[in-house]
C-alpha cells in the first residue's frame, strides 16, 4: 500500500517501540527485524497513531507543521514497508 | 540521520541492551575445543529458578527484546523450559544455543508449540570428521538428529550456527546447502580466542587468505545468512558487509554469566571486563546504567596504532576480546587485521603469556582422555 495522508494506520500489534536519546527502537516479534526510529517526532507520530482516524489528524494533533508532511508521509511509509505500522485493522 | 552518525549514537550506549546473551549453566554434555565460556561443570554459586525469574522481570521492564540463551548446554537445567515460557509469557523473545543433545522427538513438539523462539543448533562441520574434531565425539550426529527431530515436529525456521575455523571454510556452501535442505537458515560467527577458545585460536583460526573467501562469500550470500555482525574486521577488504559496523559490547550488548556476573560482551569473560553482579542491589539495570566499565566503554575509544591507518573507519580496529586474548594492546590492530598490521606484534608474544579466562569450568581431563586426544591427533 501507499501511506499518503489519508491513510489509516496503527502500529503493528507485533512490533515494540522502545524510547532512545536518537528517536526508538522498534522490535517486530513476527519477523525478528529491529528497526530504527531516527528522529523523536516520528516516534511520538507512530505511537499517537491509533489515537486518531487518520495520518493528517494524528500529524496536526503531535503539532507537526504542514511543510514537514511530505518527509513524515514518507518516514511511514517505509515503516510500513518493514511493517513497523500497518493499515488499521477493524475489529470485526 | 545518517547510518553514521546512528552508529556514533549506539556507541554512546542505549538506555537497555538491544539483546544480551545469559549463559543459563556452566554445565555442558561437550568440551568443544574452542567453548568461549570454558564450559563443562555446573558452578555450584548458578542464579536458581526465582533468581533468574527476577532478572527476566527486570529485563521486561528495561524492554530488553530479546535475549540469547546459551551456556554450557542451557537445556541440561531442570527449569529450562519454565524459564522459557516465563521469559516469553512476559513479551522477552528467547533465541537459544543449544548442541541439540536434548532434543527428543518430545522436546522437538514442545519447543514447535512455542512462540517467539528461535534455536540455534551448533555446528562446526559439515562432516562428522570435521565436526567432532572441534565439538566432540558423536556430536554431529547429535546435531543431525536434532535438526531432524525439529524438522519432523514443524519447528519451523530454526539456525544452524556455525563457528568459522581454518577447517570449515571451504564448507561454507555446503553448510548454506544443509540448511536449505532442513529450511533453516545459517548463522555464521567469527572465532574468538576466549574461554578454551585462547588456547586452541591459534592452530583454528582462518588463515589471512581464508579470511578473503570468507569476506567474498558473505558479500555474495550476506542478506540471507546471519552472523551476528561479528566479522566486520573484514570491512576493511572493501565494501562493507551488512550490519552494524561497531563493536557493541558495554553499548547494546552484554553478557550476564550462569553465576550473575555480567561481562561487557559474551567473549571477555575475564575480571578485567566484569562490569557487576545482578546479585548486587540495583540488580542487572544499576549495572547496565552506572558501572564503571560500561560508563568507560560509552567514552570515545582511542584508535592508537590503528589512527593512521586508512582502513580505521571501515573495521574500527576490530573486535576487543580478540585483542585482548591474544595479549595485544586494545587501541591496536585485531589480530587478525587484514592488512596484516598485527602480524609482528603477534609473533614477538610469547605462547601462554596472554591473559587467561578468569574462570574455567572444564571437567578435569582424565588419563585416558588425555592419551585419546594424543593419539588422535597423530
Amino acid at each position: 500500500m501507499t501511506v499518503a495522508l489519508e491513510s489509516v494506520l496503527e502500529i503493528h500489534p507485533q512490533v515494540a517501540v522502545r524510547p532512545e536519546t536518537f528517536g526508538a527502537l522498534a522490535y517486530h516479534y513476527g519477523n525478528r527485524r529491529l528497526i530504527f526510529l531516527k528522529h523523536p517526532d516520528v516516534v511520538t507520530v507512530v505511537q499517537a497513531l491509533n489515537d486518531h482516524p487518520d495520518v493528517q489528524s494524528t500529524l496536526s494533533a503531535c503539532g507537526v507543521t504542514q511543510d514537514r508532511w511530505p518527509s513524515f508521509v514518507a518516514a511511514l511509509s517505509s515503516l510500513e514497508t518493514s511493517e513497523v505500522v500497518r493499515e488499521r485493522q477493524i475489529a470485526s | 540521520m545518517s547510518a553514521k552518525s546512528l552508529v556514533e549514537e549506539m556507541k554512546r550506549g542505549l538506555d537497555a541492551p538491544i539483546c544480551l546473551t545469559w549463559e543459563l549453566t556452566y554445565a555442558c554434555n561437550l568440551q568443544c575445543v574452542h567453548c568461549l565460556s570454558s564450559s563443562g561443570q555446573r558452578d555450584e554459586r548458578e542464579l536458581s529458578t526465582e533468581e533468574a525469574k527476577k532478572i527476566l522481570d527486570d529485563l521486561r521492564d528495561l524492554q530488553v527484546f530479546y535475549i540469547n540463551i546459551g551456556g554450557g548446554e542451557p537445556m541440561v537445567r531442570r527449569d529450562f523450559f519454565e524459564l522459557l515460557e516465563y521469559s516469553v509469557a512476559n513479551g522477552i523473545g528467547v533465541k537459544f544455543s543449544t548442541n541439540g543433545a536434548f532434543i527428543d522427538e518430545e522436546k522437538a513438539r514442545r519447543l514447535a508449540a512455542m512462540d517467539y523462539l528461535d534455536i540455534q543448533i551448533s555446528l562446526d562441520g559439515v562432516d562428522a570428521a570435521t565436526n567432532d574434531a572441534v565439538r566432540g565425539e558423536g556430536s554431529y550426529d547429535m546435531a543431525i538428529r536434532a535438526m531432524e527431530n525439529l524438522k519432523a515436529a514443524n519447528f519451523g525456521q530454526f539456525k544452524i550456527s556455525v563457528v568459522v575455523t581454518r577447517h570449515n571454510v571451504s564448507q561454507l556452501d555446503q553448510f548454506k546447502a544443509l540448511a536449505d535442505h532442513y529450511g533453516a537458515q545459517l548463522r555464521v560467527t567469527r572465532l574468538r580466542p576466549a574461554g578454551r577458545g585462547a588456547d586452541t585460536w591459534h592452530e583454528l583460526h582462518p588463515t589471512n587468505a581464508q579470511q578473503r573467501e570468507i569476506y567474498n562469500w558473505l558479500l555474495k550470500h550476506g542478506e540471507n545468512v546471519l552472523t551476528g555482525d561479528s566479522f566486520f574486521h573484514l570491512n576493511a577488504l572493501g565494501e562493507s558487509l551488512p550490519g552494524l559496523n561497531m563493536c557493541g559490547a558495554g553499548r547494546v550488548v552484554c553478557l550476564i554469566d550462569p553465576i550473575g556476573d555480567v561481562y561487557a560482551c559474551p567473549f571477555v569473560i575475564h575480571d578485567e571486563f566484569k562490569a557487576g553482579n545482578v546479585r548486587d542491589e540495583g540488580g542487572f539495570a544499576k549495572v547496565w546504567k552506572q558501572s564503571d566499565l560500561f560508563l568507560s566503554l560509552r567514552e570515545p575509544q582511542s584508535a592508537g596504532a590503528c589512527a593512521s591507518c586508512g582502513a580505521f573507519d571501515a573495521c574500527q580496529g576490530g573486535c576487543m576480546a580478540a585483542k585482548f586474548f591474544t595479549g595485544l594492546p586494545l587501541d591496536g590492530p585485531d589480530p587478525e587485521c587484514v592488512g596484516g598490521d598485527a602480524d609482528e606484534a603477534l609473533s614477538i608474544i610469547a605462547r601462554g603469556s596472554e591473559p587467561k579466562p578468569s574462570m574455567d569450568h572444564s571437567k578435569p581431563v582424565t588419563l585416558t582422555r588425555k592419551k585419546l586426544s594424543v593419539s588422535a591427533s597423530h
